[in-house]
């Protein structure tokens, strides 16, 4: 990134390089953290970054490694600067790098300002709780799971799961009731995946005309490794500077950010870091955290800042580190499943697995419909307790089953066949999800209901609702 | 004055430093970022910052205070969003806007306004640390005590009546040729432990509403329980319930390490929601301190102690104060980064090896006390702590180093969460050692607490037990008697045990109608074994319509129970548990 192409000290002496660090003279004046250019005797320029600094030594990491650096003939320069972002509302529609350089062909931005990638926390007393129900027509997170404005929710999936193709389909779908006009948003960014990943993501943004209010930060799987440290952090940055600057509702999209965690992984292995659990470092879960932390609403701002991160849970395990450890952090979170994606079943979403901590606050009367608390209660219960009977039906065989646990373990497929599965192209109303859940319900005895208050046994349970029409 | 030797990260290094303390606050640069100062070597301090040290650079100054880590205490408190070093946060929003920016400052007590000083003693009186000397309201539920600082001693020269700043002299206090002057506000060294006259067990019933823990597994006055659980168990609502409901005068919520939208949500429901023994607004008895996971990790190790120094200082008053933690594990992380970048030997993990010694020091602070200096009073500090296991794994250093520590654990369960079984406590697994502490509470009570417990628990035990078989024959092929348990079972877990915080109603249940409604389920459970054995089938047990009346139990507000109770009683007993009243 151009910011200043003036370098304000440039040190020499070279002491020692081992790994990707290279152990300097004290360079007087540099910051700490700051982006340095190490130029080596043949020319080439690679980038790093002051790791720790003191009077007697600067020990500077260089990305993508050290061979090719020589004591003598290598220079550090430091241009006194952290790595920042240049914005203006021209970045919209606009694709770049991970190290924030456009990257479409089109002229480069004229900046009105320029932003730190890291960005401030918000002060706690000055978040508003997020309470707006985004609809994205899929039953299984509207009805169960539902997305609000300002919430972070992560989907867990697994190599070769669908979920480029259900994040597709919340981009395309997803809506908000609001009578108010409002501005919307998308910043997309992609770490260290596949160019045809990155490319299905653009050209579906492309075919729906969303391009034009959307900003792509693109670090492809042959893109240097370090730049998958920066892509998620500029691409907040953006979606910062829309919601809180620009009033927009912005979406971020963060994929894959399992290759994220194992650049971080990789650099403080490089850095001799006491490795915690798996080899990943101790301070995993704060680095993770301050960049999830920056969705939000915030008093007195129109915009919203919503962050829905990828990632694929390396060998299907939710407790490795990185699932983990993201869990701990977000709001939630919709896991995919490959037992149902094995039954053809789409969105493969395991409903149990899968978590809204920010619902509540989303659905209800006005909201989404005034039963959606109790119906989705009674939806988890019927199905928690048919698959317990499947469980239990593959040793004793279903027909050692009573009659009404028979109910139940049909009513488990209907669910999966009816309530989950639904088309790629297909967008439902919330309505329509809750209906779908009555109908459902209609199989069942009804004094088993015991999750839903009266009144609403009596105004949407079927055989009731179609006489009072 | 100092100057910058070294950054790397948290850690930084301070030259020309002869003269500092170990545990001195320090300010570090333009911006006057806050540091502490944890080790002294020659003219070299090691500090750690407790902010962002992103793009300091070499020989920035390094000043020191003369100060070490100390909370103010004194009216203003109550009612208060503070970070991990006690500043306000609501003063931030108002001095930098919406975003945090490093090095800002604000007192933890506004220094413009006056509380009304009543005072209690007069002139000539004999004065010693801890001795109330006069009251301010402070809210309409608290009234705060102020009393003298522990070290002064003397007589009183003059005691004022009237508005007073928390700067201004209320008092004065003469021994010998010294006079000190007493104000509404102090301050006290947050790692050290605030004194008392003598230290008591744990005792009475600390009511949180939950029935889980009030029957099953409570937790006494002074006492100190953990929470452990994997992601998404319900940790948080959980500990928030407790701050919300807790029948004590004064509650005090750590956000340690967690999100910022979970504090939004507490800190906007706490300005609407009423405490149900006073009615008035939760907001009038709480201390928040918000350290969410994206502020300096440092402070989170602040932020502990803050909030427990805040939490003695009321108990010193007489007060019964919860202190409740989320999490602990966040604040263990905080010192296991301090630990190596100061390059010392890790211990299991990667924690340094005084986590475990640390953590004690934490909870050891919780108890019930008699309080120093007169008039009597006894005073007690619970303390609870949500722990953040890795993969849900409780062998895991954090935990395991709790557990040892605390006499109550909740566990909870990842597999009662995905089936959506809140609070998914396990009454397998869980455990408190306050059983007898509370004994003379129930004793008074609720008499038949004890045996209704223990036949609540076996019940359960059983099912565990029956579950295997279930497994290999299948739930019909169990005899009757072990289908009549098994439904007794489920109705203990989902109409008792299960207890929404969402739910109007039930989000608070006194311990009066638990007792009501579990005494209930084990009647139901008399009659029906009385049934069966007169050769009523369990189909027709299993149908009746008690069994749905039993599950709607939750749903009859606090205030009424008893009343309503009594007709659903009266029903069971009259035989009308076989559906459309056919008793054998
Ligand atoms: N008592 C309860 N009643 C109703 N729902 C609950 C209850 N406890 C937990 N839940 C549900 O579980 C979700 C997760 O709970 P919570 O946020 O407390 O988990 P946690 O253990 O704190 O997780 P983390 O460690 O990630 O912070 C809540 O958002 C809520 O939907
Ligand atoms: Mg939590």
């Amino acid at each position: 990134m151009n910011i200043s192409s003036l370098y304000i000290k440039e040190g020499r002496a070279i002491n020692r390089a081992k790994g990707s660090l290279l152990i300097a003279e004290s360079i007087p004046g540099i910051k700490f953290n700051e982006i340095v250019d190490v130029q080596l005797s043949n020319g080439e320029i690679k980038s790093g970054q002051a790791i720790d600094i003191s009077e007697e030594a600067t020990v500077v990491q260089v990305f993508g490694g050290v061979s090719g650096v020589d004591l003598i003939g290598s220079k550090i320069r430091c241009k006194g600067e952290t790595l920042k972002l240049p914005v203006s509302t021209d970045i919209l529609g606009r694709i770049f790098n991970g190290m924030g350089d456009s990257i479409d062909g089109a002229p480069p931005i004229v900046p009105d300002g320029y932003l730190d990638i890291n960005g401030q926390p918000i002060n706690p007393a000055s978040r508003q709780p997020p309470a707006e129900f985004i609809e994205t027509g899929i039953s299984a997170i509207d009805g169960l799971n539902a997305l609000v404005r300002g919430q972070k929710l992560p989907i867990f999936s697994g190599s070769g799961l669908p979920h480029n193709r259900i994040a597709a389909q919340i981009i395309r779908q997803a809506t908000v009731k609001s009578k108010k006009e409002e501005k919307f948003a998308l910043v997309f960014g992609a770490i260290g995946i596949s160019y045809d990943d990155a490319s299905f993501f653009i050209r579906n943004l492309e075919r729906t005309g969303a391009l034009d209010r959307t900003i792509a930060f693109i670090n492809t799987a042959s893109d240097p490794v370090i730049e998958r440290i920066s892509t998620p952090r500029l691409a907040l940055t953006a979606a910062e500077y829309l919601a809180w600057e620009q009033d927009m509702h912005v979406l971020v999209i963060l994929t894959d950010m399992t290759n994220y965690c194992e650049a971080l992984r990789e650099l403080s292995s490089m850095r001799e870091e006491i490795p915690s659990r798996r080899g990943y470092p101790g301070y995993m879960y704060t680095d993770l955290a301050t960049m999830y932390e920056r969705a939000g609403r915030i008093m007195g701002k129109k915009g919203s800042l919503t962050i829905m991160p990828i990632l694929t849970m390396p060998d299907d395990d939710i407790t490795h580190p990185i699932p983990d450890l993201t869990g701990y952090i977000t709001e939630g979170q919709i896991v995919l499943s490959r037992n149902l994606e094995r039954k053809g079943i789409y969105p493969p979403i395991d409903v149990f697995l899968s978590l809204s901590r920010m619902m509540k606050e989303g659905i209800g009367p006005d909201k989404t419909r005034e039963d959606h608390n109790n119906a989705f209660m009674q939806s988890y219960a019927a199905y928690a307790e048919g698959c317990y009977l499947r469980e239990i039906s593959t040793i004793i065989g279903a027909e050692a089953l009573g009659e009404r646990d028979k109910i139940y373990l049909t009513n488990a497929d209907k669910f999966e066949s009816e309530f989950i599965a639904q088309g790629e192209l297909e967008k439902r109303s919330v309505e329509g999800t809750l209906d779908i859940a009555w109908s459902l319900f209609s199989v069942l005895p009804e004094e088993d209901l015991k999750l839903i208050s009266e009144k609403f046994i009596k105004k949407y349970l079927p055989k009731y609702s179609k006489k009072q029409t | 004055m100092g100057k910058i030797w070294r950054v790397s990260g948290p850690l930084i290094i301070a030259d020309n430093m002869k003269g500092s303390q170990v545990y001195e606050i320090v300010e570090i640069g333009k911006e006057g970022i806050v540091g502490e100062i944890i080790g002294l070597e020659r003219n070299k301090a090691i500090i750690q910052a407790h902010e962002d040290t992103l793009g300091l650079k070499t020989g920035e100054t390094v000043r020191g205070t003369g100060k070490i880590l100390s909370a103010e205490l004194g009216p203003g408190l109550v009612g208060s969003i503070y970070d991990g070093l006690q500043k306000s946060l609501l003063t931030l929003v108002e001095n930098t806007g919406s975003f945090i920016k490093r090095g800002a400052k604000a007192y933890a007590l506004p220094r413009d306004k006056k509380w009304q000083f009543s005072p209690t003693a007069k002139v000539g009186d004999p004065v010693s640390g801890g001795d109330i000397i006069g009251t301010v309201p402070e809210t309409n539920l608290i009234e705060h005590k102020i009393m003298v600082p522990a070290g002064i001693k003397g007589n009183i020269r003059e005691i004022r009546k009237g508005d007073f700043t928390v700067e201004e002299p209320i008092a004065w206090v003469e021994h010998k040729n010294e006079v000190n002057e007493l104000k509404l506000m102090q301050e006290w060294p947050v790692r050290k432990p605030r004194p008392y006259k003598q230290r008591l067990d744990p005792s009475g019933l600390l009511t949180t509403g939950m029935r889980i823990i009030d029957y099953m597994f409570p937790l006494a006055l002074g006492g100190k329980a953990a929470m452990p659980g994997g992601f998404g168990t319900g940790k948080t609502v959980a500990q928030q319930q407790l701050v919300r409901w807790a029948q004590t005068q004064l509650n005090i919520y750590i956000g340690c390490g967690e999100r910022g939208n979970e504090m939004a949500d507490v800190l906007h429901s706490f300005r609407k929601l009423n405490d149900p023994s006073t009615g008035r607004l939760l907001q009038e008895k709480e201390i928040f301190i918000a350290n969410t996971s994206n502020m300096p990790v440092v402070a989170r190790e602040a932020s502990i102690f803050v909030g427990v120094t805040m939490g003695e200082y009321f108990r010193d008053m007489g007060y019964d104060i919860l202190l409740v933690a989320d999490s602990t594990s966040r604040w263990a992380e905080a010192m296991r980064e301090m630990g190596g970048r100061l390059e010392e030997m890790p211990g299991e993990e990667g924690f340094p090896s005084y986590m475990g010694s640390r953590l004690s020091s934490f909870y050891e602070r919780a108890g019930m006390v008699n309080c120093l200096g007169s008039p009597k009073r006894k005073g007690s500090l619970t303390i609870t702590g949500a722990v953040s296991p890795p993969g849900a794994d409780f062998s895991e250093p954090v935990t395991q180093n709790t557990i040892r520590i605390v006499d109550a654990l909740y566990a909870l369960d990842v597999s009662l969460a995905n089936k959506r079984h809140f609070p998914a406590i396990s009454w397998l697994t869980s455990y408190s050692l306050y059983v007898d502490a509370v004994m003379d509470w129930w004793d008074k009570n609720d008499p038949g607490w004890h045996n209704t417990r223990a036949i609540a628990l076996r019940v359960l035990q059983q099912e565990a037990e029956l579950e295997e078989i279930v497994r290999l024959v299948g739930p019909e092929a169990l005899p009757e008697g072990d289908k009549l348990l098994l439904l007794v079972a489920k109705m203990i877990r989902e109409d008792f045990l299960q207890q929404s915080a969402y739910h109007e109603v039930d989000t608070y249940c006194t311990p009066a109608k638990a007792g009501l409604m579990l005494k209930t389920i084990i009647r139901f459970y008399e009659l029906s074994q009385e049934m069966l054995n007169s050769g009523t089938g369990i189909e027709n047990i299993r149908s009746s319509p008690m069994v749905y009346k039993i599950s709607r139990m939750k749903d009859i507000p606090n205030e009424t129970f008893e009343r309503q109770i009594k007709e659903l009683w009266l029903e069971m007993e009259k035989g009308l548990i076989v559906h459309k009243g056919g008793v054998s």
